[in-house]
């Protein structure tokens, strides 16, 4: 299949965010983006399992977009994964149906990129503070990709934001033209480095 | 003796009597089988040969009887315990029977005479035995089951020993004067066993086609008195048809009985019905107690005691076998064997009946008679000795057990009065998810229409107490109450408040005058009809807007609970101010208090739940 990207978003209050407002729209527009909004199109949580794995079976890189709220993602996030990879679907025996996918997550969080240090603050490096992550994936066979981070939400720039928007935009495009190679992704902590490696300009 | 005599003796001597008896833990049975004996020929003398005439108005009190044990039997309770009922029931019956046949024949007795006789001694006592094992809460033990089952299966049994009874007349010795000419003397068997089904089948058809309509046109007159005299109208004149052609009209009532327990009717049936029949089942048995000739019994007190010695063992031994073979434990199968060792009512029937055929002489009904009714006064007796005396001596004792899904179903746990959107909505949503519960509803042409389309509701008046009882409120644990009339539903509320404290009521309220009185009479848990899915419409309108769908459900959230708040408030508010006096005056003034408090509601205020635009800018005042 050519490569179809489904962001599954998460956000809870999304009329107060600048920055996953500002990353969708740069994305948006390109067909081969599907952007699911959970909270707008769940509230009630109630979320049609059949729907939402016919969605996945249409793509094949998987994007976790959320705010890194508590060092995880919002609650309908953690319900969708509860109650959309089945066992015996995604996982188990005969659970084949998200064999080889990509996945990763896109997170926004206040913090700064130094922040996250072993034996920090944070107590762990934010890769493997989302091992969480990284574990369901491998647990349903998907090939699990470091993340892409947008750091210190609060205090960051317009400019700051724009440009980090971009970049969002030029990688997931890399990706749909099948321009890389995982094992060389997975080198790099997150995407962002990754990409910076390849176009130093953007730095 | 005019009417008026008579009736004050037979009054007084029920209300004498039947007090002292229960008293006594001997039940109502034998208290008007006393009062009977009392007041006829042998002791006081107070009613005499008049004595057979309200025997037969009486009868009719059997006939009541059998109806409402057509009305009530549940065919989905008597199929999960089709294995008990068929194979205690008949090897007790057969079993019972066979013995004393022979016993019988061994006296001399002419075949004929003996099965007549045989049968009848067969029967318990359905009224005592029920009534017993529900006093002593016993009903769910394995005892008292297998009690159920056989006392269910000889009730069944009843229609074919009926049915059974007339066709030993024919081949009997004795000449076939009838005092009733039946339509189909003189007809060879077979076309009589023809028109015998004939007959059944014209009941069945008339009950679809003719009762169940014409209940349902007295019903919309909404006289209850006449639907009173309806059903009374039925039972006779199924009875009559029965006896006209010859059959017990005690079998032509209680098919009547089956064919009406499937109608909307069911319960208003058994509520209109249940003080007739105990009233005249009264009679009978008083009746009874005083056709008892006691001539006859001091005249041969031996061989009369010696069959009830006699029949008790061979009922009593019979019974501890069958409880053996169906694996009952010891001191269970001896309370079960007490419990049925006597002779029932139903014999009194059967006897009477045969009697009327010719197959049993006079004296010999008479002797029958005497020994069913003191196998009767012992019955009680006997039970008092077994927990006395026997039963202690048992070491283990058995707990109710918890019941399999095979056993016995309680009358259902949750009860909806009124059934109209509101609560055909609540009926739909709880039986989809296995929850059955039981319907009332007031309105006669929506029950039909609802009884179309597969739903189990009942008509009757849900405020009289009667019917609750009827519809199983004492068993229930949960009432919904949502008729349409607030008047209806708050006169509802205080009938279960006081008769049936124990009921957790769960009440609709129309709107919020209707809450405030609810709240007044004591209830927590009111349901507004309108309160969400108003809501619910305003926050498709937020959405509509451009709100986030989040976001304006989680308004609706908090606007519902900070609405239900201001409900108690409102009504206390309502009741300090006294505002229920004037009417007008406190529609504008709840409306004033309420939206007074709405000005100081905003919770989007304080609501800095996910508020990134806050946290920035406290961060940035640093």
């Amino acid at each position: 299949m050519s490569t179809k990207i489904l962001i599954l978003f998460t956000h809870p209050r999304f009329e107060q965010s600048q920055n996953n407002a500002l990353l969708l729209q740069r994305i948006k527009d390109i067909p081969e983006i599907t952007i699911n909004d959970l909270y707008e199109k769940y509230p009630d949580f109630d979320i049609d399992t059949e729907h939402e794995k016919s969605l996945l079976q249409d793509h094949n890189v998987i994007v976790w977009q959320h705010p890194f709220y508590w060092y995880s993602a919002p609650p309908l996030m953690k319900h969708w994964i509860e109650l959309v990879l089945e066992f015996g679907w995604a996982y188990g025996p005969g659970g084949n149906a998200l064999k080889g996918k990509l996945v990763f997550n896109c997170i926004t969080t206040g913090m700064q990129k130094s922040a996250y240090t072993r034996g920090g603050q944070t107590m762990l490096t934010l890769r493997e503070l989302l091992v969480p992550f990284e574990r369901t994936a491998l647990q349903c066979n998907m090939e699990y990709l470091p993340p892409f981070v947008v750091h210190g939400t609060h205090r960051i720039s317009k400019d700051e934001r724009w440009n980090i928007a971009g970049i969002y935009r030029e990688i997931l495009e890399k990706i749909i033209n099948g321009d890389f190679t995982s094992n060389e992704i997975k080198k790099f902590t997150c995407l962002n480095d990754w990409f910076i490696n390849i176009k130093p300009n953007y730095a | 003796m005019n009417f008026l005599s008579q009736a004050l003796i037979y009054l007084a001597a029920a209300v004498i009597c039947v007090p002292f008896s229960k008293r006594l833990g001997m039940g109502s049975v034998l208290g008007y089988l006393f009062a009977g004996m009392l007041i006829g020929p042998f002791v006081l003398g107070l009613i005499g040969e008049k004595g057979e005439d309200i025997m037969h108005f009486a009868e009719f009190g059997v006939f009541m009887m059998l109806f409402i044990i057509g009305l009530e039997i549940e065919p989905s309770q008597f199929w999960k315990m089709r294995k008990m009922i068929a194979g205690m029931g008949s090897v007790q019956m057969t079993g019972t029977a066979s013995v004393i046949f022979f016993i019988m024949l061994f006296s001399g007795i002419v075949w004929q005479t003996a099965l007549a006789v045989a049968l009848a001694f067969a029967m318990s006592s359905t009224a005592m035995v029920l009534q017993t094992i529900k006093e002593k809460g016993l009903s769910q033990t394995s005892s008292g089951q297998a009690a159920f089952s056989v006392l269910l299966f000889q009730d069944i049994m009843i229609i074919p020993v009926l049915a059974f009874l007339p066709l030993l007349a024919f081949r009997s010795v004795s000449e076939s004067y009838n005092i009733n000419p039946s339509l189909i003397d003189g007809y060879p068997e077979w076309l009589q066993v023809l028109m015998f089904f004939a007959a059944v089948s014209i009941i069945f058809i008339a009950g679809k086609f003719l009762f169940v309509p014409l209940l349902r046109i007295v019903a919309k007159t909404r006289l209850r008195e006449l639907f009173t005299a309806s059903s009374l109208l039925l039972i006779v004149s199924v009875s009559l048809l029965m006896q006209v052609i010859g059959v017990s009209p005690a079998l032509g009532a209680f098919l009547a009985g089956v064919v009406l327990a499937n109608s909307e009717y069911r319960h208003e049936l058994e509520s209109d019905l249940e003080p007739f029949k105990g009233l005249l089942m009264g009679l009978f048995f008083i009746g009874v107690g005083a056709s008892l000739n006691f001539t006859l019994i001091l005249s041969k007190p031996t061989p009369i005691f010696l069959l009830v010695l006699a029949v008790m063992t061979v009922k009593f031994i019979i019974l501890y076998a069958n409880g053996k073979l169906f694996k009952l434990m010891p001191d269970q199968n001896i309370l079960f064997a007490f419990a049925l060792s006597q002779v029932g009512e139903f014999a009194f029937v059967v006897l009477a009946f045969a009697n009327h055929l010719m197959i049993i002489n006079r004296e010999l009904t008479d002797i029958m008679m005497a020994v069913t009714a003191i196998t009767m006064t012992l019955s009680p007796i006997l039970l008092l000795i077994n927990e006395r005396i026997i039963d202690p001596r048992f070491g283990v004792k058995e707990q109710p057990e918890n019941l399999e899904p095979d056993e016995i179903k309680e009358k259902n746990p949750v009860i909806i009065a009124g059934f109209g959107h509101f609560g055909s909505t609540i009926g739909r949503f709880l039986r989809a998810n296995g929850v059955e519960a039981t319907i009332l509803d007031h309105n006669s042409d929506h029950v039909q229409l609802l009884r179309k389309m597969g739903f189990k509701v009942y008509y009757g008046d849900s405020t009289r107490v009667d019917l609750l009882k009827s519809a199983g409120a004492e068993n229930a644990s949960i009432i919904i109450t949502s008729v349409d009339s607030p008047a209806t539903n708050q006169k509802l509320i205080s009938v279960i408040q006081k008769h049936f404290p124990h009921l957790h009521i769960m009440a609709k309220a129309k709107n919020r005058a209707e809450a405030y009185e609810l709240i007044d009479m004591g209830l927590k848990n009111i349901y507004r009809e309108n309160l969400h899915t108003a809501v619910k419409l305003g926050i498709d309108v937020l959405v509509k807007m451009g709100k986030r769908r989040y976001t304006a459900i989680r308004q609706g959230q908090k606007f519902l609970k900070y609405d239900e708040e201001t409900i108690p408030q409102m009504a206390e508010y309502r009741h300090n101010q006294k505002l229920y006096i004037l009417k007008t005056r406190e529609t504008y003034k709840l409306e004033e208090e309420l939206l007074s408090k709405d000005v100081d509601y905003y919770p989007a205020a304080d609501d800095h739940s996910w508020d990134s635009t806050y946290i920035r800018e406290s961060l940035n005042k640093e």
